[in-house]
C-alpha cells in the first residue's frame, strides 16, 4: 500500500445512489428477478462508451511534456481539467508513474470509485469481489492472470481508492517512441496499463 | 425488448454518437436493469416509457429537477412496487442492511451483506 496514503475513516460507507442499486438490486436478484450475469452483459456493452480515451492522452501528453508533467504531479485533477476532463463531483486525482523499480495497480472497495472521467466506465472485473480483495492480498498472482509478467526485484505498490481520490497510472513509456507524436503515443496506452493491469502496447503490438 | 430497441423508444437517453453515455456507474446498471426486467416480461417497454415520461414531466415542472437517471431511479423503485417486486418496506429494510454491512467493513474489503 502506498505508505503515504491515508484514510479519514477506519470502515466502509455506502451512500446516495449506490446505496439505493445496491438495496434494489440486491433485493430483485434474491427473488430470482434478475440475472445477475444478464445484468452485467448488459452493462458491459455500453462500459467503453465513455471510453478510456481522455486517460490516454493525459498518459501521451505526461511522456511528451516535461511541463505538463509536472503539473500532473503537482494537481492532477486541475492538470486533467487543462484537456477538459473534469468530473460532475470533483474528485480528486492523483497520478502514480511506474518508473523500472516500481510498478503501480489500483483497486477499490467499492464499485463507485473509479476516475470516470479519463477512463469511463469501470470494468466489471474491477468491481468484482475477488478483484477487490485479491489485488491486495495478491498482487503478483493478479498481474500474472492478466498476462503481466514483471522483472525480477520489481516492487508493486496497490493504491486503495476512496470516494475522495482516486488514481491514474502513467504507465512507463515504451522504447523506441523517442519521435513519436502525442497521438501516436496515445494509442499505445490501454485502459488496463492505466489502472496497473496491464502496461502500455509496444510499438511493434499497434497496427 | 434488446437493449437497442429499447433505446429506439426513448428519444430523451443522453448519448454520443447514437449509443448511451452515462456519468457514473449506477447509471449504466439502471439502465441495464430496466432493460432487464422487460427482458422478463416484467412490464412491457410502452408501460415503462409512459411512467418514465409522466416522472420526467413532473420532475421537469418542479422547482429543483433531478437528473434524468435519478428520476430513471425512482420510475424503477416504482415499478417494483407497482408489480409487486419489492416494497418500499422491503427497501427500507434491506438499506439498513447494506449501510450495517458497510460499517462492519474494513476500507479494503468487499462489502456483503
Amino acid at each position: 500500500m502506498g505508505k503515504d496514503h491515508s484514510h479519514d475513516h477506519d470502515h466502509s460507507h455506502l451512500d446516495g445512489m449506490e446505496l439505493k442499486v445496491r438495496t434494489l438490486e440486491s433485493l430483485l436478484v434474491e427473488k430470482g428477478y434478475v440475472d445477475p450475469g444478464a445484468l452485467d452483459e448488459i452493462v458491459e456493452t455500453y462500459e467503453t462508451r465513455v471510453g478510456p480515451r481522455n486517460g490516454a492522452a493525459v498518459v501521451a501528453k505526461a511522456w511528451s511534456d516535461p511541463a505538463y508533467l509536472d503539473r500532473l504531479r503537482e494537481n492532477a485533477t486541475a492538470a486533467i481539467g487543462e484537456l477538459g476532463f473534469t468530473g460532475r463531483q470533483g474528485e480528486h486525482m492523483r497520478i502514480v508513474e511506474n518508473t523500472p523499480e516500481i510498478h503501480n495497480m489500483v483497486v477499490c472497495t467499492l464499485c463507485s470509485c473509479y476516475p470516470w472521467p479519463v477512463l469511463g466506465l469501470p470494468p466489471v472485473w474491477y468491481k468484482s469481489a475477488p478483484y477487490r480483495s485479491r489485488a491486495v492480498s495478491e498482487p503478483e498472482a493478479v498481474l500474472a492472470e492478466f498476462g503481466v509478467t514483471l522483472p525480477e526485484g520489481k516492487t508493486i505498490r496497490v493504491w486503495d481508492s476512496t470516494a475522495e481520490m482516486r488514481y491514474l497510472v502513467i504507465p512507463e513509456r515504451p522504447a523506441g517512441t523517442e519521435d513519436w507524436s502525442e497521438s501516436q503515443l496515445a494509442e499505445l496506452v490501454t485502459r488496463d496499463s492505466m489502472i496497473g493491469t496491464g502496461l502500455a502496447l509496444l510499438p511493434d503490438e499497434v497496427a | 425488448m434488446s437493449a437497442r430497441e429499447a433505446l429506439a423508444e426513448i428519444a430523451s437517453i443522453p448519448r454520443d454518437c447514437g449509443e448511451p453515455v452515462f456519468a457514473e456507474p449506477w447509471e449504466a446498471r439502471a439502465f441495464a436493469l430496466a432493460v432487464h426486467l422487460n427482458e422478463r416480461g416484467v412490464f412491457t417497454w410502452s408501460e415503462w416509457a409512459d411512467a418514465f415520461g409522466a416522472n420526467l414531466k413532473a420532475n421537469t415542472q418542479a422547482g429543483e429537477p433531478g437528473s434524468y437517471y435519478e428520476i430513471w431511479w425512482q420510475t424503477l423503485e416504482e415499478m417494483g412496487e407497482r408489480h409487486g417486486l419489492a416494497s418500499a418496506v422491503e427497501r427500507s429494510h434491506r438499506s439498513g442492511e447494506w449501510q450495517a454491512a458497510a460499517a462492519r467493513t474494513p476500507h479494503g474489503k468487499p462489502i456483503e451483506l
